[in-house]
């Protein structure tokens, strides 16, 4: 199959802070309970975002930002360290993509999140924890300025501002070279899995 | 070269290189459930693609599974749902199903040691952050997504990058009321939830040479709670005795060259960590969490934390969770009223978790204010407590004796905390809402301060209960 080659996402951006964002608050638990991603999107964030008495709570994915974003089908969501920590639900990735986030940029991601995005061709990109900062605060003051991910150049840019960006060289290579599920690799790798499968005992039934 | 355990089986399943710089790494050994897989057969069946080593991949239902009605249909049809579609998935496909019908199913991370299914020098993914747990055996062990789910099922394989190695030696010998939950919640209190990202965890020295394989599980389960993706503990005869005999266990003359072949993955004696950190086992007390990660705790007999004495960064997550669990920073938690208590999960619902359970509450009264289940991870967990009277020591106390499953650790069935009740689990994760009400707060322990916490109906320090 062919994919997009991504270089770059230029979008509006939303920041939703915090650290150590767990994949329960992403995506609770209930909404697992499907057997296909469909309409997660609508329920990204659902616990912080509405109130147990069913309210709407102030959070970002509650704003008219948020509403633009989930409109236009692309967005840059501006997160803090750890995100994404905790069960390795894909649910979590799917349903910020699905919401209409199309590329992240954080102080760091959970392993796990971090995979299940690339996988889904959404590149997770880290600033250092001063350039987060400014990006962020960037980011709340200016709603209206697209904010630049080049995954090519690892560089956010927003504005006349430019951070560095780091992201995993494997993850890089995969989105920009239209490779970010590895899926077509894999299958073509048929001939020497069987021989590192003949050569382990445990799976050759010794 | 001396080489680690995790450096000797990554390169025994090394496949080859990807032409992105990533391994393809074979897996041994892949588990399913019924949550995080029918996506995976769907988009299986989307690319007209077919389960490539049916016999490696081995399926339970766990996370969904009412534990407090045993006949189906279940009343909730979603259930009914999601497991008849792992039914149908297994056997479309020619996958091992350990079924609700069976005697063999449980909590996923429950049944692979079980059966002997996880071994020393494997390599095991499963849609499951837990999967970690197998790393007690000596295994290579790790959490994946669901397209992921996809990757194996569809060529047994992953991209993958190595991960660096931290060893985490505990010497010395425990205190008595001071478990494997203890060490652990310990491990991630100092080294932080995010401390592990990058790493694989080789937990080692006396303290766990000591261990029964159910404690290292304990440990090794909870690796993901400090970032960690898998963590593990170098085989040894312990490990090679449990396995004996369970029913995918090497038979007879293939036996004695199964455990040289495990023995020989162990780290060697001289090799290099990227990182090693060192605790006492003596420093370690009953610990618990105040807060909404699993970092977030104290010994049981502090104080919470001060805000002033916290990072700026620890200080915002810390008074989130403050407001979050309507506690008080400074101030001691023991004392703190429960309302639910929570025996169970692939943290500790093993049997010997019952046991140490059971041997406290014996003789004694749940308190009335206290609604308490246990939920044994497993039908032969269950199985095996029923014969030794567990049950009857759990209910002739108050506890509700449940079926096998995952139950309230994440609360997809209907066992939930119901508003801002507050939890005393022997789980794994107190993140807001994990436990199913949105409000509600858990507070993590080992399950004999579980036990400590039912009785006297508040967060207590079960060496003063129990006089241990």
């Amino acid at each position: 199959m062919s994919l997009a080659k991504i270089t770059q996402v230029k979008a509006l951006a939303l920041a939703v802070p915090g650290d150590d964002i767990d994949t329960d608050r992403i995506i609770p638990a209930r909404f697992l309970r499907c057997v296909t991603f469909d309409g997660l999107g609508e329920h990204a964030f659902r616990d912080e975002r509405t109130g147990p008495d069913g309210k709407e709570r102030p959070h970002p994915m509650n704003s008219a930002q948020a509403a633009r974003i989930a409109a236009a089908k692309k967005g840059v969501m501006v997160v803090g360290f750890n995100f994404g920590c905790g069960s390795s639900r894909e649910h979590a990735p799917q349903s910020i993509w699905r919401f209409g986030f199309t590329a992240l940029v954080g102080g760091s991601f959970a392993e796990i999140f971090f995979g299940n995005s690339t996988t889904l061709g959404v590149p997770c990109l880290t600033l250092s924890k001063e350039d987060l900062a400014e990006c962020d605060a960037f980011v709340r003051a200016n709603p209206d300025v697209e904010v630049t991910v080049d995954v090519e150049k690892l560089t956010v840019s927003a504005g006349a501002k430019t951070w560095k960006a780091s992201i995993a060289a494997s993850a890089r290579d995969g989105l920009v070279n239209g490779k970010w599920d590895p899926i077509a690799d894999l299958l073509e790798g048929a001939e020497p899995v069987a021989k590192t499968a003949a050569g382990l005992a445990y799976v050759a039934g010794k | 070269m001396a080489k680690t355990l995790f450096q000797k089986v990554w390169e025994a399943h090394t496949v080859r290189k990807l032409p992105n710089g990533q391994t393809q790494l074979f897996i041994g050994t892949h588990l399913i459930h019924e949550v995080t897989s029918p996506q995976a057969f769907g988009m299986l069946r989307d690319l007209g693609l077919k389960v490539k080593y049916p016999h490696r991949t081995f399926a339970t239902v766990d996370h969904i599974v009412p534990t407090n009605e045993l006949k189906e249909p279940y009343s909730d049809p979603i259930a009914q749902e999601m497991i008849e579609a792992l039914r149908k998935n297994t056997k479309d496909y020619g996958i091992r199903f350990f079924d609700t019908t069976t005697g063999t199913q449980g909590i996923v991370h429950m049944v692979g040691p079980e059966q002997g299914i996880t071994q020393p020098g494997t390599t095991i993914a499963c849609g499951d952050s837990h999967t970690a747990t197998h790393g007690a055996f000596g295994a290579i062990a790790f959490g994946i997504g669901t397209t992921q789910v996809r990757d194996v099922l569809a060529t047994q394989t992953l991209a993958l990058s190595p991960l660096k190695v931290r060893r985490i030696e505990v010497n010395g010998k425990l205190a008595p009321g001071v478990y494997a939950k203890d060490v652990i919640l310990h491990i991630i209190r100092v080294l932080g939830v995010n401390g592990g990202i990058g790493y694989a965890y080789e937990y080692a020295g006396t303290t766990f040479d000591g261990f029964s394989l159910e404690e290292r599980m304990t440990v090794c389960n909870m690796s993901i709670e400090g970032g960690a993706r898998c963590g593990y503990v170098n085989p040894d005869q312990k490990t090679f005795d449990y396995i004996k005999g369970k029913p995918y266990a090497p038979k007879a003359a293939d036996w004695d060259a199964a455990v040289a072949r495990w023995a020989s993955f162990a780290s060697d004696a001289g090799c290099q960590y990227d990182d090693v950190k060192v605790f006492k086992a003596e420093d370690i007390r009953p610990t618990v969490t105040w807060g909404i990660t699993p970092g977030q705790a104290v010994f049981i007999d502090e104080k919470m934390p001060a805000l002033e004495t916290l990072n700026a960064a620890d200080r915002q997550t810390a008074e989130d969770a403050y407001a979050h669990m309507k506690l008080s920073p400074n101030t001691p938690i023991k004392g703190t009223k429960v309302d639910v208590c929570f025996l169970g999960s692939c943290t500790n619902g093993r049997i010997s978790d019952l046991r140490e359970a059971a041997k406290y509450l014996k003789g004694r009264k749940v308190s009335p204010s206290v609604k308490a289940i246990v939920v044994p991870g497993s039908q032969l967990t269950a199985i095996q407590a029923v014969h030794e009277g567990l049950d009857k020591v759990f209910t002739e106390a108050g506890f509700e004796w449940r079926g096998a499953g995952c139950s309230m650790c994440l609360a997809m069935n209907p066992d939930k905390l119901v508003g801002d009740q507050l939890c005393a689990s022997s789980s794994n994760r107190n993140f807001k809402g994990r436990q199913g009400s949105q409000t509600g707060r858990t507070v993590l322990m080992s399950p004999i301060m579980v036990v400590a916490a039912a009785i006297t109906g508040q967060v207590a320090d079960a060496r003063e209960v129990f006089k241990v």
